[in-house]
């Protein structure tokens, strides 16, 4: 019994964690004037889902992903982490921005060991970081500065630096937005197989409508700033999954259609 | 195809024009090592040819020295494929030896022989060389006070100033306050506080170390602050979601990314703490190179001014070059993203 339950332990994946948001709206002060930039968000995730953002640039996506980090706190609303609230950063919600904001005087190793680190444990789990490195596929970069990579090869280090941590939310801000057509695929993909193998939350800001189709099990539109959830889509296709695919192909049609983008597609 | 046949002809053709490349090539590496000799058997037989106009007791020995250098210019130079990275340094530097070997030579001639410079005022090289070797127990002494006072001014200044930079970037209370009075009193010349310094302070050695570090703690205050002030937010960002807690933002984020600055400050704080020490040597304490300087003058001992300001000059570019070298290591990762 105890050693199925320790060996179901260390096979299986650190599984996501539920993330509710309930009535958020946030503002911002530009001047003395009240910007708003959310309206009632309200959006219930389950452990392990891979959720889209999808909407309109500058609609207040990427400051919803603040406040799930919890590095900007609500003007209105609450929102909740397996039931509890969230107030401040943890390293259990991980974000990765559209630049890798890799430290530039921290070789690979060092940037990937930051989280660890920064709570105080790296020393006794030296291998986690190593580990995150062959994860990524970037173990021969370890002593490489990262003026020294490509752009796609420090995104994958930023990704390593958040995977390190064992996240049970993954906050990914268009981390693929930079990156050329051709690493863009590559890396969605292995989004997807890291995803998978892991189990964690995902939450990915995109504005781009075939990327999330391709990625996500639920795809969230928002309306213009100030943003409202405009529609909640499942996407229920297996992985992986096809650029091709009809199916997928008639839910982008919808989305670009409710992006008001119809009449160019 | 058309490149093998290109490479082909190039590689039959090179025997035939073997002969006269060689002969360039040895007087391109060569011929600036041999020129360089020359300069200085020149300069040896200026020492040597004609009488001194003024009583000089190391002018054979100069000349000797100079036949000397002439050798090892000589075969350093055309010798330098046998002496590794010795003789490439030799091969390098060797325009520079001809430069100097000139100047000298015009120099010995000038002053030494025939006086075309008024001469107290100009001595010749051979009066210097003879400082280095009958007044050396003083001038070391005078050395060794200098490195001390600046040594131990310049790191107090350069660590205060560096925490403070460090607070006044990162705490909004300590700005509040640190702010204006640095704004009030950083821009006074240090040199400024010399007089109410020299009786505040219970001795002279301590109000010339203050002095110093004054000089070099505003510098390093303001570049330390405006580095700390200016790093990224994003990187406090990514930090913070990765479970960072303040003291890691100041130390392993804000310190690490405002280093380019700070070592700017600590050039800039380098070269006011210099004059600082000269001024205060010179006013009030009674040892050092500045010192030296004064009672040098006071007895008109003119070849020993020019002899500590060579050894002066030394020191502060030795300095310098350290600093130089310690910011290299720091900040090795900049080498690929700056023009250095």
């Amino acid at each position: 019994m105890v050693a199925t339950a320790i060996a179901e332990a260390v096979t299986q994946p650190a599984a996501g964690a539920a993330l509710d948001i309930e009535q958020v709206s946030h503002a911002f002060d530009i001047d003395g004037t009240e910007l708003p930039v959310l309206s009632d968000v309200s959006i219930s995730v389950e452990p392990g889902e891979f959720v889209a953002l999808l909407g309109p640039s500058g609609c207040g996506k990427s400051t919803l992903l603040r406040l799930v980090a919890g590095l900007d706190k609500p003007k209105a609303g609450r929102l909740r982490e397996d039931e509890a609230r969230i107030r401040s950063p943890h390293p259990s919600r991980v974000v990765v921005f559209q630049d890798p904001t890799l430290f530039p005087w921290r070789s690979v190793w060092d940037n990937v060991a930051l989280g660890l680190e920064a709570q105080g444990i790296l020393r006794s789990q030296r291998q986690r970081v190593d580990a995150a490195l062959d994860l990524v596929g970037l173990s021969s970069f370890r002593n490489a500065y990262p003026h020294q990579l490509s752009g796609g090869m420090a995104q994958r280090v930023a990704l390593a630096r958040a995977l390190v941590n064992d996240p049970k939310i993954l906050i990914l801000d268009e981390p693929l937005g930079k990156l050329d057509s051709l690493t863009r695929i590559t890396m969605q993909a292995e989004l997807v197989a890291l995803w998978q193998r892991k189990g964690f939350t995902t939450l990915l800001v995109t504005h781009d409508a075939e990327e999330a189709l391709v990625l996500a099990n639920r795809v969230i539109v928002f309306s213009d700033r100030p943003a409202r959830v405009k529609a909640d889509i499942r996407v229920d296709r297996p992985y992986p999954r096809h650029r091709g695919d009809p199916y997928l192909a008639e839910l982008r049609r919808q989305i670009l259609g409710l992006l008001g983008l119809d009449a160019t597609w | 195809m058309s490149t093998y046949s290109l490479s082909d002809g190039l590689a039959s053709g090179a025997p035939r024009t073997s002969r006269a490349p060689l002969l360039s090539s040895w007087v391109r590496e060569s011929g600036i090592g041999v020129l360089a000799s020359i300069a200085w058997i020149t300069f040896g037989f200026s020492c040597l040819w004609w009488e001194d106009v003024g009583d000089w007791s190391r002018t054979h020995s100069l000349g000797i020295a100079a036949f000397i250098i002439a050798a090892i210019a000589l075969i350093g130079t055309v010798g330098a494929d046998y002496l590794g990275s010795a003789g490439r340094g030799l091969r390098q530097r060797a325009a520079w030896l001809v430069a100097l070997g000139a100047f000298l030579t015009v120099w010995e001639v000038a002053t030494a022989k025939f006086a075309w410079l008024p001469l107290p005022f100009f001595p010749p090289p051979q009066s210097i060389i003879e400082v280095y070797t009958d007044d050396l127990p003083k001038l070391l002494d005078s050395v060794l006070a200098s490195v001390k006072l600046q040594l131990g001014g310049y790191l107090i200044g350069a660590t205060i100033g560096f925490l403070t930079g460090v607070s006044i970037g990162w705490s909004r209370a300590v700005g509040y306050w640190v702010h204006p009075v640095l704004r009030f009193i950083g821009p006074l010349p240090a040199t400024a506080w010399l007089p109410i310094a020299f009786f505040t302070f219970p001795s002279s050695w301590s109000a010339s170390t203050f002095l110093i570090a004054l000089a070099t703690g505003f510098p390093v205050t303001v570049l330390t602050w405006s580095g700390v002030a200016s790093v990224s937010n994003a990187y406090y960002d990514v930090a913070r979601t990765l479970g960072a807690k303040p003291s890691f933002l100041v130390l392993k984020v804000a310190i690490p990314a405002a280093l380019p600055h700070v070592f700017v400050g600590l050039f800039m704080g380098l070269g006011a703490s210099f004059a600082v020490l000269v001024v205060a040597e010179m006013i009030g304490v009674k040892a050092g190179l500045g010192w030296y300087l004064q009672w040098a003058q006071g007895w008109a001992a003119y070849a020993n001014m020019y002899a500590a300001l060579i050894v002066m000059s030394l020191l502060c570019s030795g300095a310098i070059t350290l600093l130089f070298a310690i910011r290299d290591r720091l900040l090795v990762w900049q080498k690929g993203t700056v023009k250095w």
